[in-house]
């Protein structure tokens, strides 16, 4: 009888080294291929940078706040102006333009696509959060090169103006995600726009609305975020309630996000 | 010490899907190989489409176990996708991009992608490269969607219906490419609806159908287990004129027909499968001159992939 051990059971062989990029790496290169997306679509375009620069404008130089009822205590028009066309901006960039146009990379099969390569779905949301902060990022130093040239006085408290840029930029891109992942993308592009102009109109993103359905506006997001960039831009503050209002939206997109997002547009 | 067994590139047992209470996939088992092409046929909405979103790590399946090298691609994903290419479809790429941008893209999710250049002028895309996919035709939008999924150099690569809408020149650069594949080694899941491709292409065929494995095995295997006779390999086809006076088959030509072997009548058209040497062909032409019959074709073909694929799945429209 041999001495020689028993042979070892035969267990399964490693996986071949698999071929995929950094996560690091996967995500920037998504993000980057997201900002070239929105910079050469021209609607987004105009959407994003035409609209707000257009309203800013329009805003500061003429009596239009005046007229809609505007607090004439809550500063200079251009300050008043400058505080709602940062949160416009927002909505354009991170809601309506994220919304639109996941919903007909969805319908092509693209989102899809990209579930099937290492980017995976964690990294095609964050690729598209960190585009869409750079964009803001862009609208914001226009907006305020723009709001200077105009006579921009106001004492901004900074963290204020970013703590409200990222929390709306993630409850908007959350909710825009949400509704793109979930709707057709006809319906969509109708909602999205439908919603836009509504919020942008009414919904406290530009001025403040009065009374009971300022107080509605307050817990919606739109609302939250011209509060929250008024108080950082005309008072200097930061507005803790409205941007805990945006976390919690980002937090109910996120999870309607994971419950019922889905990558096949067909 | 026990030889250690290299992971399978695919191993799908008892897969099931469901939409709503819809059963798609209904406990589908298969197993790809490397160096070996797998076609997986069925007719439209047999469930191949879903058995691989399922197998990539799309689909939630309702029960059975997916893995790809030994992993789980649900929950080991970037490195199951890292190993894998997946040309969808409906191609998948973004619009509003042109060919050479949106693989560049791709191609920075690997580690070590295949160079851009030369991929594409292998597939004969920097022939279009200026133009943005939108405005491509849905052939160069096919080898578009085959360069993204071998952009990333897969061990594994799931085609579906990679030829579909392409001309015959580039179907068969695409057929040259599935080979060189297999020669490197790697494992191919192709599915399509065209049988000479995957008569031609294919090591091992799976043929499914309201969501089931019906039929599996080489093309060799599959049409001798599935011919009437086993080793029955021909099929004679007789169309009758349609010209007025010209006389159908009657009930004689067929009872006579049938005598050669089992017969198929649908109309004016009559198929015999047998083995056919040249006293069966003659017995069968001697009945048709019996019957007074001048038929517009009389042919005699090997049956096919397509032929067994037809007497699996039916005729009739879905």
């Amino acid at each position: 009888m041999s001495d020689r051990p028993a042979p070892k059971a035969a267990t399964a062989a490693a996986p071949p080294a698999s071929n995929e990029a950094p996560p690091a790496r996967r995500i920037a290169a998504q993000a980057a291929f997201e900002v070239r997306s929105i910079v050469r679509n021209g609607e987004q375009l105009l959407l994003s940078v035409l609209v707000p620069v257009g309203v800013l404008i329009a805003l500061s130089t003429t009596r239009i706040l005046d007229a809609v009822g505007a607090d004439p205590q809550a500063g200079p028009r251009v300050d008043v102006a400058t505080a709602g066309v940062l949160g416009l901006a927002i909505a354009s960039t991170a809601f309506a333009g994220q919304a639109i146009a996941t919903a007909f990379e969805r319908r092509y099969g693209v989102l899809r696509q990209l579930a099937t390569t290492p980017l995976g779905a964690g990294g095609l949301v964050l690729g598209k959060l960190i585009a869409v902060c750079a964009v803001v990022a862009s609208q914001f130093a226009l907006i305020f090169a723009i709001a200077a040239a105009l006579g921009f006085s106001a004492h901004v408290s900074v963290p204020g103006v970013l703590l409200a840029g990222v929390l709306g930029t993630a409850s908007l891109v959350s909710l825009a995600l949400l509704m793109a992942g979930t709707l057709r993308a006809e319906a969509t592009l109708a909602g999205a726009n439908i919603v836009w102009v509504l919020m942008a109109g009414a919904g406290g993103i530009l001025i403040a609305p009065p009374g009971l359905w300022g107080q509605i506006t307050a817990i919606l997001p739109f609302g939250a975020l011209g509060d929250a960039m008024r108080a950082a831009v005309l008072a200097g503050t930061i507005d803790w309630p409205a941007l805990a209002v945006m976390a919690i939206w980002a937090v109910l997109g996120v999870a309607g996000c994971r419950a019922w997002f889905s990558f096949d547009g067909r | 010490m026990s030889p250690v067994p290299p992971p399978q590139p695919l191993d799908i047992r008892d897969l099931r899907v469901d939409f709503g209470r819809i059963r798609a996939v209904d406990g589908v088992s298969l197993s790809a190989e490397p160096g070996r092409v797998l076609a997986l046929l069925g007719p439209n909405g047999a469930g191949k489409s879903t058995t691989i979103a399922a197998a990539v790590g799309m689909l939630r399946p309702a029960g059975g176990s997916v893995r790809i090298f030994g992993l789980d691609p649900r929950t080991a994903h970037p490195r199951t996708a890292g190993l894998t290419g997946v040309m969808l479809q409906d191609g998948g790429l973004p619009m509003a991009s042109r060919p050479l941008a949106a693989l560049t893209h791709l191609s920075r999710l690997y580690a070590d992608p295949l160079p851009v250049g030369p991929l594409a002028e292998r597939l004969g895309i920097t022939a279009f490269a200026g133009r943005s996919i939108r405005r491509l035709s849905g052939g160069q939008r096919q080898r578009v969607a085959l360069a993204a999924a071998l952009i990333g150099r897969p061990r594994l690569v799931f085609l579906d219906e990679p030829t579909a809408g392409l001309d015959p020149q580039a179907a068969l650069a695409v057929a040259e490419v599935i080979g060189e594949l297999r020669a490197d080694g790697v494992a191919v899941v192709l599915t399509t609806h065209d049988m000479a491709d995957a008569q031609t292409l294919a090591d091992e065929v799976t043929v499914v159908d309201h969501g089931r494995v019906i039929a599996h095995g080489t093309v060799a295997e599959l049409i001798a287990a599935h011919a009437p006779g086993g080793a029955v390999t021909s099929e004679l086809r007789i169309v009758m004129r349609a010209e007025p006076g010209s006389p159908g088959p009657d009930s004689a030509l067929l009872d006579a027909l049938a005598q050669l072997g089992p017969l198929d009548a649908d109309g004016r058209e009559v198929r015999i499968r047998a083995d056919f040497d040249a006293a069966r062909l003659a017995a069968a032409a001697r009945a048709l001159a019996d019957a007074g019959v001048r038929p517009a074709v009389f042919s005699l073909a090997e049956r096919s992939l397509g032929d067994v694929f037809l007497d699996l799945t039916g005729r009739s429209l879905r």
